[in-house]
This record gives C-alpha cells, sequence and structure tokens, in this order.
C-alpha cells in the first residue's frame, strides 16, 4: 500500500474569491507582504496501485477544467 | 485533576447532590456512573432551578396532541394532520465556535422534530449579539448566520423567519435559539416512551466519536498522549448530508410501523435518551457499549455513554423486526447497530461486551435529581449600564433615521437572504414581506403562520411586563397574516438563578408567561431553558424568547407588511399607549432604566381578533404591528417596503395622554399599521377596538406631523438607512 | 408526457420538481442506482446538496448508476434538465460544458432574479417576449453558482445561441462570466441552469415564470 497526498489547486487565471479572501484580511491581523494566495483542497489516501492515481485525479478529486492537482507519494 | 478537589466537584455536582447519589445507589458510584449522573443532573439537563417555576405554565388545550415532555409539542391542524415544533438554545458553544455552534443548533432542533414522526417544514432563529462595533460580535454574526444557513439548506428545510439584536449585555455570552416546524400525520406520530420488555434498543446516524465530552474527560483513565486536546473536540461538528439521510431513514421506518418508539441524542448523548425512554416507559433499559459504532477505536465507557456526537437517533424495535430496520438504514446509507434491550429491571445498566461496568435505578438518574427554589430580589434599579449615540439635538428626522439604520430595528435582509427561504414550496410569505411567515398545507387543506420573538432590554426593563410583550407581539404579528394561535413554545435565556437579582428575573418571566398564556387561551407545548448567561460584565438581558404558532384557513389572503396602493388610508388599530420606557430610542439616548407599563391582555387580544377577523375577509392591503423604534419607524417600514411613501397626522393619536415623542418613537404593545380603503378602516372599530385615521399612501416622502413635531424623509434616504446593516458588515 | 425526477442522498429539490413537473404530464422519482429511467421521455436532474456536495458539488452523484443511464438518454437526444446541483452534476459529467464555482463574495444567496432567455422552444405566442420586460422572475439560491469557462469556450457558446438563459442588468447574484445563468449543449436537448424554476410554479408561493422552462423541455422532448 502507498500513501499519497495529492494536493489541488484553481487554476491560475481563474478567479478565487477565497484566496482573495485571505489575501485581503492578512495585514489586519499583522501580516504584510503575503500575495498571490490560492486556497484549494488536499486528499490523503492508501492507494494499492499507484499507477491509477493519475485517473483517480483526473476524473474524481479534481475537475481538469478549473484544478491543477499534484501528486505526493509519501 | 486538582489535587484535592473531589472528582464530583470537578463535574459540576455539589457535596449534597452526591452525599444524594450515594443514597439513592446505597453506594459509592463508580466513574461511569458518576459520569453519567453529572451529566443528567446538570441544569442544562435536570432544569434544576426551573423546573418548580415551569410547573406555572397552562399546558393544555383541545388542539393539542403532544405536550412538554416529549421531544417536541404537537398541535391539531386538521385533515388528520398536525404541527410539531420547538425552539432550543445553543448558546455556549455558539459563542466558542459560532458556525458549528449555531449549525449543530439546528442540527439538534431538526431532530427533536422529526424523533416525533413529523417532517421538518420550516426553521426560524431568534440570534442575539453584542454591539456591532464589536469585531468579536461581527465575527460571532458572520459564524453563526453561516451555520445555520449551512444546515438548514444543506438538508432542505426552508429557513422562514427570525429575528436578531445586538445589545451590550449579550457582547460575552451570544445568543442562538433554533425553532423547528414539522408536519405529520397524526396517527403515524410516535412517542419517546421505551416500551416492550425484551424489544430491541437500536442506534442509527452517525458513528459515536469523543464531541462534547470536554469537562466529563477529568475521569479519563488514560492520558491520549500527543494531541490530547485535538482528540476530545469540544466543539461538535455537524453533518447535515448525514442528517437528511437519517431523517428520511426515520421517516421511511416510522412510515412502515417498524418503531415502537424513537428519541434523538442530544445533550448527554446515550444517557439521556436512554435514561429518558426508560423514564418515560416505566421499564430498564440495558446499553452495551460495545456494540456502539465508534469513530475512535479506545474509547472508554463513559466516553461512549456521554458522548455528543451528531445526528444520531435511538429507537426502540421489537425483535422481529429489527432486520428491516436494519436494511432500510442500509438503504439510506446510514449505520445502525443493535445496542441494547429494554427490561424491567427498572435500571439503567451500562455493559461492555456483556459485563456490567454502571448500573444505576432510572428513577434516580432521570428525575431523582432535587429541584431547587429560587431566592428571588428586585434589583436595586438599572443594572446594565447606558450608552448615548445618539446626538441630543436630533431633529424629529433625524431620529427617525438614527432608529431606521440602528441594528435592531434595520433590515435583516444580509442575513435572512442566506438562507433558503423557497424549498419545499410551502413559503407564501417570505422574510420581510409579512409580520409572520406563512406556510402552505395543502394535504392538510389549511396553512400555517409562525413568528419567534422576544425583546431583552424591555423584560431587563420589567421582567414580567416584558415577558407578557413577547408573547402578545407573537400574537399580534400572527394576526397580521390572519392567523389564530395554536400553541406556543418558548426558551428561557437568563443569567445565574442563584443570584437573587436573576433569581427574580425568572421568577417574575415565567410568571408573565404563564399569564399571558391563560389569557390568550394558548397552551405551552414545549420549551427550553438556558440559564447562567454571565459573563465577566454581568448576566445578559433576562431573554425569553417566545415562538408561536397559529393557523389560517386562506393564505392568499395573508396581508404582506407593505403599502400596496397610492391613496390607501392609513390607520391606527387598537390599544397602543407608547412610552419611551425600554425603547429603541430610550437606548440610543443613554436613557435606559427599570420600569415598563403594563399591557392591557385583553385589549390587545381583541385587537388582534379584529385584525385577524379583517385580513381573512380581503379587508385590508396592508398590515403591520408597531414594534421596536415605535410608530413612526412601522409607518417607514411599511413604506420602504412597498416603494410608496405616506403623509400622516398623528395628532388624533395624542388624545391618550401622550407627547408628540411617545406618539413617534414610543413603544408597547396593540398596535397595528394597517392600510386600505378610508371606509374598510373605519369599519373595524368598535367598543373594544378604536381605529384612529392617520393619513394614506402616496408620495416619495415619509411625512409625519404631530403637532409639534414634524418630520419629512425622502424614501430612497429611508431605505438607505434601513439597510445599513450590509454596510456595516462588510465582512 | 412521462417526466423522470433524479433522487440522490441530499438531493433537497427533487419533490418540488416532481411536483412542477406533474403539472405537465406524469412525474416519477428515480433513485440514483437506477439504471431504468423508467421510460420518461424527459429527465431533471434536480437541486439539492447531493452527497453533501463533498469534494465538488455534483462531482460524485455524477458516477451514479442513474447519471450513467441519463448520459445514454442524452446522447440519443432525450430531453434533460439540470437545476442548481444538477446544473452542477452535468458539467461534472461533461454533458454540458463549463463549470460551477463558488459565488463571488463566498455566501449562498436566496433570491429572486430576472432571467433574459436566449430562444425558448416554444410556439411564437408563448414566447417570454410577451412577458412584461421579457423575462423570467425566478428564485436563485445557492453558494456555488458562478458559471465559468475559459474565454474561446465562452465565445463558442455565445456563437451557437448555447446560453440558454442570461441574468438580467443588475440580477447577477454570483458573478458568474458574461451574466451566464444557464446553458444548453451543441445538440440543444440538454439544458442547465442555476435558478430554480420548480420553484415558480405556483402563484401562491411566487410567480409562475418557471412553467416556460419545464415547457420548453417538453417541447425538446415532444415526439415528432
Amino acid at each position: 500500500m502507498a500513501r499519497a497526498r495529492v494536493l489541488i489547486r484553481p487554476k491560475e487565471g481563474i478567479l478565487d474569491p477565497q484566496g482573495k479572501a485571505v489575501e485581503r484580511a492578512l495585514p489586519a491581523l499583522g501580516f504584510e507582504g503575503v500575495e498571490h494566495v490560492r486556497v484549494g483542497r488536499m486528499v490523503e489516501l492508501d492507494a494499492e496501485d499507484p499507477e491509477r492515481l493519475s485517473e483517480l485525479c483526473e476524473k474524481l478529486l479534481a475537475n481538469p477544467l478549473i484544478e491543477d492537482y499534484e501528486i505526493q507519494t509519501l | 485533576m486538582t489535587v484535592g478537589v473531589a472528582k464530583h466537584r470537578e463535574l459540576g455536582l455539589t457535596d449534597s447532590e452526591y452525599d444524594l447519589i450515594v443514597e439513592k445507589l446505597g453506594r459509592e458510584p463508580n466513574d461511569v456512573e458518576l459520569a453519567m449522573f453529572s451529566l443528567l443532573w446538570s441544569e442544562h439537563c435536570a432544569y434544576k432551578h426551573s423546573r418548580k417555576l415551569l410547573r406555572r405554565l397552562p399546558t393544555e388545550g383541545e388542539r393539542v396532541v403532544m405536550g412538554p415532555g416529549e421531544n417536541a409539542g404537537a398541535v391539531d391542524v386538521g385533515g388528520g394532520y398536525a404541527v410539531a415544533f420547538k425552539v432550543e438554545s445553543h448558546n455556549h458553544p455558539s459563542a466558542v465556535e459560532p458556525f458549528q455552534g449555531a449549525a449543530t443548533g439546528v442540527g439538534g432542533i431538526l431532530r427533536d422534530v422529526f424523533a416525533l414522526g413529523a417532517r421538518p417544514i420550516a426553521i426560524l432563529d431568534s440570534l442575539r449579539f453584542g454591539e456591532l462595533d464589536s469585531v468579536r460580535s461581527r465575527h460571532l454574526l458572520d459564524g453563526a448566520v453561516r451555520g445555520i444557513g449551512h444546515y438548514g439548506n444543506s438538508i432542505g428545510v426552508a429557513t422562514v423567519g427570525g429575528e436578531i439584536y445586538f445589545e451590550p449585555p449579550y457582547e460575552h455570552n451570544c445568543l442562538v435559539n433554533a425553532m423547528c416546524v414539522g408536519l405529520a400525520k397524526t396517527e403515524e406520530m410516535v412517542r419517546a416512551a421505551a416500551a416492550g420488555v425484551g424489544n430491541a434498543v437500536v442506534l442509527m446516524g452517525a458513528s459515536t466519536g469523543r464531541d462534547g465530552i470536554g469537562g466529563a474527560s477529568v475521569l479519563a483513565s488514560a492520558e491520549l498522549g500527543d494531541g490530547d486536546d485535538a482528540k476530545r473536540p469540544t466543539v461538535q461538528i455537524g453533518d447535515p448530508f448525514e442528517e437528511s439521510k437519517v431523517l428520511e431513514c426515520c421517516l421511511e421506518l416510522l412510515g412502515k410501523g417498524l418503531l415502537v418508539s424513537l428519541q434523538d441524542l442530544g445533550a448527554a448523548g446515550l444517557t439521556s435518551s436512554a435514561g429518558e425512554m426508560a423514564s418515560a416507559g416505566g421499564v430498564g433499559i440495558d446499553i452495551d457499549v460495545a456494540r456502539v459504532p465508534l469513530r475512535e477505536a479506545d474509547m472508554e465507557p463513559f466516553e461512549i455513554m456521554v458522548s455528543e456526537s451528531q445526528e444520531r437517533m435511538l429507537a426502540v424495535v421489537e425483535p422481529s423486526r429489527v432486520d428491516e430496520v436494519l436494511a432500510v438504514c442500509e438503504k439510506w446509507q446510514t449505520e445502525s447497530a443493535e445496542i441494547g434491550v429494554v427490561t424491567d429491571s427498572g435500571q439503567v445498566r451500562v455493559l461492555r461486551d456483556g459485563e456490567v461496568v454502571g448500573e444505576m435505578p432510572v428513577e434516580a438518574l432521570v428525575d431523582g435529581c432535587p429541584l431547587y427554589d429560587l431566592d428571588p430580589a428586585e434589583p436595586d434599579g438599572w443594572i446594565y449600564g447606558n450608552r448615548q449615540t445618539l446626538d441630543p439635538g436630533a431633529t424629529a428626522g433625524e431620529t427617525l433615521l438614527a432608529l431606521l439604520s440602528s441594528a435592531n430595528v434595520a433590515s435583516k435582509r444580509w442575513a435572512f437572504e442566506q438562507y433558503d427561504s423557497v424549498v419545499g414550496s410551502r413559503t407564501v410569505r417570505r422574510p420581510e414581506s409579512a409580520d409572520a411567515a406563512v406556510l402552505q398545507l395543502p394535504e392538510a387543506g389549511s396553512a400555517i403562520a409562525v413568528s419567534i420573538d422576544g425583546n431583552g432590554r424591555r423584560v431587563a426593563c420589567d421582567p414580567y411586563a416584558g415577558t407578557v410583550e413577547a408573547v402578545l407581539e407573537c400574537a399580534q404579528n400572527l394576526a397580521c397574516v390572519g392567523a389564530e394561535p395554536l400553541g406556543l413554545t418558548n426558551c428561557l435565556n437568563f443569567g445565574n438563578p442563584e443570584k437573587p437579582a436573576g433569581a427574580w428575573q425568572l421568577d417574575r418571566a415565567v410568571s408573565g408567561l404563564a399569564d399571558a398564556c391563560e389569557a390568550l387561551g394558548v397552551p405551552v407545548v414545549g420549551g427550553n431553558v438556558s440559564l447562567y448567561n454571565e459573563g465577566p460584565d454581568g448576566p445578559i438581558y433576562p431573554t425569553p424568547v417566545v415562538g408561536l404558532v397559529g393557523e389560517l384557513p386562506d393564505p392568499e389572503r395573508a396581508c404582506g407588511s407593505a403599502f400596496a396602493s397610492e391613496g390607501d388610508a392609513i390607520a391606527l388599530l387598537g390599544p397602543f399607549q407608547p412610552s419611551l420606557a425600554g425603547s429603541e430610542l430610550a437606548k440610543l439616548r443613554g436613557e435606559l432604566e427599570m420600569g415598563l407599563p403594563q399591557s392591557d391582555i385583553a385589549a390587545v387580544a381583541a385587537a388582534c381578533t379584529t385584525v385577524r377577523e379583517a385580513v381573512r375577509a380581503g379587508k385590508l392591503s396592508s398590515a403591520h404591528d408597531v414594534s421596536d423604534g415605535g410608530l413612526a419607524c412601522a409607518l417607514a417600514e411599511s413604506a420602504i417596503a412597498g416603494d410608496l411613501g405616506c403623509r400622516v397626522d398623528l395628532s388624533p393619536l395624542l388624545d391618550r395622554s401622550i407627547s408628540s415623542e411617545e406618539a413617534l418613537f414610543g413603544e408597547g404593545r396593540g398596535g397595528f399599521v394597517l392600510s386600505g380603503e378610508r371606509a374598510a378602516l373605519e369599519s373595524l372599530a368598535s367598543n373594544a377596538t378604536e381605529v384612529l385615521i392617520l393619513g394614506e399612501v402616496g408620495g416619495e416622502k415619509i411625512e409625519v406631523t404631530t403637532g409639534d413635531a414634524s418630520l419629512a424623509i425622502g424614501l430612497v434616504e429611508a431605505e438607505r438607512a434601513w439597510n445599513a446593516i450590509s454596510r456595516a458588515i462588510a465582512l | 408526457m412521462i417526466w423522470g425526477v433524479l433522487q440522490f442522498p441530499g438531493s433537497c429539490d427533487e419533490r418540488d420538481a416532481l411536483h412542477a413537473c406533474s403539472l405537465l404530464g406524469e412525474a416519477r422519482l428515480i433513485w440514483h442506482e437506477e439504471r431504468d429511467l423508467g421510460g420518461a421521455d424527459a429527465v431533471v436532474v434536480p437541486g439539492g446538496f447531493s452527497y453533501g456536495d463533498y469534494l465538488r458539488a455534483g462531482a460524485i452523484a455524477r458516477f451514479s448508476p442513474a447519471m450513467e443511464a441519463v448520459a445514454e438518454f442524452a446522447a440519443a437526444g432525450g430531453p434533460v434538465l439540470g437545476i442548481c446541483n444538477g446544473f452542477q452534476v452535468l458539467c461534472e459529467a461533461g454533458l454540458l460544458p463549463g463549470a460551477l464555482l463558488r459565488n463571488e463574495d463566498l455566501r449562498f444567496t436566496c433570491r429572486q432574479v430576472e432571467l433574459q432567455v436566449g430562444h425558448l422552444n416554444l410556439p411564437e405566442e408563448t414566447q417570454v417576449s410577451a412577458l412584461p420586460g421579457g423575462t423570467l422572475s425566478i428564485p436563485a439560491k445557492h453558494g456555488e453558482g458562478r458559471y465559468w469557462a475559459p474565454e474561446e469556450m465562452l465565445d463558442e457558446l455565445e456563437a451557437n445561441g448555447q446560453v440558454a438563459y442570461r441574468y438580467a442588468p443588475g440580477h447577477n447574484p454570483n458573478g458568474s462570466a458574461r451574466d451566464i445563468a444557464g446553458v444548453r449543449n451543441k445538440a440543444g436537448n440538454v439544458v442547465g441552469l442555476m435558478p430554480h424554476p420548480e420553484h415558480a410554479v405556483d402563484p401562491l408561493t411566487g410567480s409562475t415564470d418557471g412553467l416556460r422552462i419545464f415547457e420548453a423541455v417538453a417541447a425538446a422532448g415532444a415526439p415528432a
């Protein structure tokens, strides 16, 4: 069994209101100089067949039209 | 655990309560038993300081199908149908984590209603926070509204009404009260009492984790190691998707007659559900914790018994039907397990894999808690402070704008647009379009109206009179849509009852509630009490929140609150005797003090009847009760909503020995602002009810004269003021 | 005319959709595990929070057996209407172009909106242009309704007449691209929109403009 972590982010160029909201709130909390915040999702799983992970990402975990994904094997 | 402090004290039990437990058991309790007693004997579960007072409330009536003591109350609405409803608080969890606190509050009250076999059809919420200039209060408001929306919208029950108030005494103790209304065929409703020795006890829904164990964790025999806090979430996390599956599953089980009884799991989890089901049925109950589906493998028996994991229901099932029940749960993708059995032992027994780890008499656990008398004493004057925010030189017009933009009076559109108010296709009057929510019940051939109201500030001025007003406000709201009250639910949110002032507030408020309900002939069918709402700055305003359900024959005739036609006459109907005591204006001026006029309940009731019948006869264009901000605000609200101005003269009102200012901005019960054809309005006057024609609908301004004061505000300007909250939030 | 309305765990508006469809024919619920559409002449994928909107709205529901059957039905030209969550499911399933994202202000919103219509498949005299203002008044209620597609795809949709519904000026509740409220596929038999026509069929609870949207779907499926 291979443990993997999939990071899913909104594609560049897509409006990410969550990322924007976080970015806007930071200075008031004392964090200057933080930009280009993008908020995504993280999925962790154990997979018997790591070869099929890309397919799983393409089909279900991410929507390729609007999201990028990155697979990290742990 | 603090060395030297007895375990029972850490769990909130007094020494004498502990001694009583020992006496009832005939021995010292073990940890499992101590944990269970500490929860069921807590104020929250046992109503130690309020139960004696609550006996004053009238609970019977010919339309009552279920009264206090069941999961929710229910009234007969004809056609073989009953409407179930209840309001409950989730104050302390919401102050910690407003999103989940409010969300799980909604989840809990939904379960109380479908535990009776009623399909939830509406949610209303009553919220109170500190002033909006506080970052913390904005955070709590935002979280609570999102939480209610998240849960209600996801599960597909329309949120059709509510109220939100902002007052300094709620800064450290916000109030989140959630009300649910459901519909059931009367003959298919089910009670909570366990019955049938030998019947199986089945747990359905989410798995059980360590949610809400909190204080009882002092009993844990083993440290959890790193990340202890993370493993004992004090915040319960709600899952509306799970609840929607559990809801459909339960309704299908009840529809098929597969359940003997049903109870939801709320505060104190399995302990209270199992205990209360056994108590109501006069039976005993055995629970084997080894058979409870767990989220975490290493939970101890006491943890399993006190866990407050959400979205779980407990059912009693005849042994021959257990397999069918489990199959229906499977269909709805919700977990289920047979975890116990109904016995004739009169005991609640907790077992682990067949070995008894706790054993208590049902009576001792559920009804054995001592009930306390209060020691009330009226406080010496106003204890809540004052804060002036309105310029003393403000003109009448400026005062009206200040009131319209004050958070208590202003439109709550920002909040209610985050709620799905249309799902279910029953909503005839959406939020802020009429004084009460109206829902059609085509299957019963009728319709209902619902309102939830309370004004803690006015109750603080006079707990008796203020509570009477809360009931009358609900009744007036229902009258405006043509509804006659059927039953009442209430949530009593108060401070510390062990303090004389707090005790006095609670005592007087319950009397006010009892007397008002008695006089109106409206039974109290259920409710909730939340005490000890106090912070470093003192107690909250004493806040009885009242939920009223009524029926109306023709929902199409339900009046809106907006002026509808240019040229319509405007009238004030009813025994409205305004005063500035406890008013929004007094608050803005920093002039709040003790004292409130007493309402003439009979006269207000007569006015309600007149308005109700006029609405049902289709005689009115609009109906709106006079409430926060007084008559000027009520007129402005009807004008803004209808996008039609008005020209009124309040001089006729001055014959009631009041000043111009009182006429414009004074508050109190009994006033209705009506619009319609002049002759129709005049025809409503009688010996019992006075009607004053004030003016007419028209133009683009709100023009009000009273003799020595007058104001003229443009509709556009008024509307902007009334929508101030959206700008104030800016989150 | 037989309408099939899908039902997933977590669907909310399927009963309202069922009622709306029953005003225009016979209507049945199709449980998500069913592959058999029961002879439906038209299929409605309703609103709600199928599977709790977990992962992404509609992402799990699109794999259900019922949706596989709907995909075949659509490929054969059968009329399909996706409402709100249903629209999300159809986009996830690739039966409609584009995707639905979180509302721009990050809040769920429930309000009445005015929709402009891109060519309704109805007889001339019942065309929506006969309505005052030429728009449909329909409730919208969603938190993830912001329609998005790459610019080139949007240009293509406009050129092909695939923009079925657009928010009237000032009525866009979620920041969707080009004020798009609903789209149809190239063949025109599959249409999805975020607002809820099933909540606009009863004068007692609001407008009845929603009936037009169901009528358009029925017209698409009427036997030749």
